[in-house]
């Protein structure tokens, strides 16, 4: 599903290089909800972009579904993002004047979904995350932050994508509609969909398969959740040795 | 993205932000509509000129007296038009010679001092014969014009223009018959011409016609007369009529070198088109000037795509993240821009015509409507639209999505 290797990232401005990832590698099989969790700083979200396709790496190798990315052009990237990823942002990134149905059916402009099966494709999506029928043609501004979450996963799964990656889903929510949206996960792992969740709460990670702790620019610990570590010992869905990440783990 | 897809989304971004593309389409009416009555205005001027220019006659050809020249090695000129080098005789030849010459009317003219009951004004006294009416287009109203037989006579009648009748005897009153008095001599009205419109010096309206020859007898002396009005029988001989004139006034009036003619010649046609060009650099002056107000929407519309472009940063990057590409971005901000300049140009059409209807209406002046200025202002309202669209939509669509997401 998702093969990463030897993946680096570097920013340069002006005489500052900041690496931002200096050399991870791991694999998720389809079906995994798997965890990305690290402080902040820790190079979670570049690597979150290189996954969700936003950005391509510096060095290293990203496949997705088999497929070499690592070098598409800006065009290419954003019609895999439309067919192959589904987002799910903490800042929900709804338009706001726009109503559930039309936002849902965002993704599908720009696909190759004739109009008149787009409305059908949202409800289908809706449906899934539990929203009332009620509020789908309300305006998403006029929703609650757990509603509007709901409408953003919606969202993301409207095009059934191979892979749904949260980015700090629950960033923006009460304890009480966190739960149910980490829920919505949950039931969407359950049907079957690979989820990459990213986030910096450990409770937040707890919901997750597996957790893959990453810090400065590389993986300290990836392991099934409930188990000790098992760093490169994982049966399913199991990192692919590199070097510097034995020295982390041992 | 389909084009359907396009222009449902443009027309959804301008329902849910009706103030402000209604304002910024503000700025486009205004320009295209300024645009649309100044050319309107300008081309009704200029029909109105035209109009004019061509009541004096038709396929008109003036002969004027030229300088008077000493001759004798020392060439001296006493100015244009000082001459009195024109006759009637020339007048007869050139009716009798030219071929092509439908009708010819010398005139001799100048202004007195005419009174009648105790009224009087200072009018424009036209000497001259029947074949007048025919040169100038001139109609009768009431009574009838000057007989080749009181121009023989040299009889006392005269013939008043409307806007003179109404000097000397009230507006609209009945003048047949009455007497007048110009200068010390006394002329019997014999009839009214029909009003022509005009202004100013040479206004037909304002005009007393009297016979040629009692002019010569009674008011200024001497066979000369001060023009000959010469009507070609269509428009395409003009040329050949107005040198047929040209060689017999220089054989008449024993002239070698056609440079010391004493004599000009003048069409109808150089007269019309000088005015035309006249009241078209006004025209393009007026539209110039609206143009500028066009030119200033049209940065309105970029400086409102600007701020939409930073306002909507993280929609954009949302759109990129579920798969838009560039060229989808960049599509649906000219998109905007392009349908926001061509509703307001349409609007602005039709206010500009009805700014310009209300213009005829006040100033009395007719405004002519053009589709050719219509449907080019319709295609510079949209090209505004690209023009100033472009750096906002290239903008937007190079924004990176992450940071656009980011975007605060």
């Amino acid at each position: 599903m998702i093969e990463c290797t030897e993946i680096t990232k570097k920013y340069i401005s002006g005489d500052t290089e900041t690496v931002a990832l200096a050399g991870v590698s791991f694999r998720i099989d389809a079906g995994e909800f798997v965890a990305i969790i690290g402080p902040s700083g820790s190079g979670k979200s570049t690597l979150m972009h290189i996954i969700g396709a936003l950005d391509t790496p510096t060095s290293g190798r990203f496949l997705l579904e088999g497929q070499d990315v690592s070098h598409f052009d800006d065009d290419q990237l954003a019609e895999l993002r439309n067919r192959k990823i589904g987002f799910v942002f903490q800042a929900f990134n709804l338009l706001p004047r726009a109503n559930v149905i039309r936002n849902v059916c965002l993704p599908l402009l720009y696909g190759k979904v004739p109009p008149g099966r787009r409305e059908e494709l949202a409800r289908e999506a809706l449906i899934k995350t539990g929203l009332d029928e009620d509020s789908f043609f309300k305006r998403s501004n006029q929703l609650s932050g757990g509603q509007q979450q709901r409408v953003a996963i919606a969202r993301a799964l409207v095009t059934d994508p191979s892979l749904i990656l949260a980015d700090e889903p629950t960033g923006n929510l009460d304890s009480k509609t966190e739960k149910i949206v980490m829920q919505t996960f949950q039931q969407l792992h359950n049907e079957g969909r690979t989820i990459v969740l990213i986030t910096h709460e450990a409770e937040i990670a707890e919901y997750a398969q597996r957790v893959i702790t990453i810090r400065d620019g590389l993986i300290v610990e990836d392991r099934l959740n409930g188990h000790a570590a098992r760093t490169g010992e994982l049966s399913k869905g199991g990192i692919v040795p590199a070097a510097g990440e034995a020295e982390v783990s041992a | 993205m389909s084009f359907r897809d396009l222009l449902e989304q443009t027309f959804w971004f301008f329902s849910s932000n009706k103030v402000r593309s209604g304002l910024t389409m503000l700025g486009i009416i205004v320009g295209i509509g300024s645009v649309i009555a100044m050319i309107s205005v300008g081309q009704g001027a200029q029909q109105s000129v035209q109009d004019r220019i061509q009541a004096i006659g038709s396929n008109l050809i003036i002969v004027m007296p030229g300088a008077t020249r000493g001759g004798g090695g020392f060439f001296f000129s006493s100015g244009r038009g000082s001459a009195q080098t024109l006759t009637s005789a020339d007048a007869n030849a050139i009716s009798s010679q030219v071929s092509g010459a439908a009708n010819v009317a010398p005139e001799l003219d100048t202004r007195k001092q005419v009174s009648a009951k105790g009224e009087n004004t200072n009018t424009q006294i036209i000497g001259t014969i029947p074949a007048y009416t025919d040169v100038h287009n001139v109609s009768i109203d009431t009574g009838s014009f000057i007989t080749d037989g009181e121009n023989t006579s040299s009889g006392k009648v005269a013939v008043l223009g409307p806007s003179a009748r109404d000097d000397l005897f009230g507006s609209g009153a009945a003048a047949v018959g009455q007497s007048i008095r110009i200068g010390t001599v006394q002329f019997k009205v014999i009839g009214v011409t029909q009003a022509k419109g005009g202004s100013g010096f040479n206004n037909p309206d304002d005009a007393i016609y009297i016979p040629l020859s009692s002019m010569q007898h009674f008011i200024m002396g001497g066979s000369y007369v001060s023009s000959i009005g010469v009507s070609a029988s269509s428009q395409d001989n003009m040329d050949s009529v107005q040198q047929q004139i040209n060689d017999l006034l220089l054989q008449r009036h024993k002239i070698s070198n056609p440079a010391l003619a004493d004599f000009n010649i003048i069409n109808q046609n150089d007269i019309v088109n000088t005015a035309t060009s006249v009241t078209k650099t006004l025209t393009e002056l007026l539209a110039s000037i609206a143009g500028i107000s066009l030119l200033v929407g049209g940065i309105g519309i970029m400086n409102m795509m600007l701020t939409t472009v930073t306002e909507r940063t993280r929609e954009i990057g949302l759109r990129k993240s579920v798969g838009a590409k560039k060229s989808d971005i960049s599509l649906q901000f000219l998109s905007e821009s392009v349908m926001l300049t061509f509703m307001g140009g349409a609007i602005g059409i039709v206010v500009g015509e009805f700014v310009s209807a209300i213009i005829a209406n006040v100033i009395g002046q007719p405004t002519a409507f053009s589709l050719i200025s219509v449907v080019s202002v319709f295609a510079v309202s949209a090209l505004i639209g690209i023009v100033f669209g472009y750096y906002p939509a290239r903008r937007a669509a190079n924004l990176s999505p992450i940071v656009a997401l980011r975007y605060e």
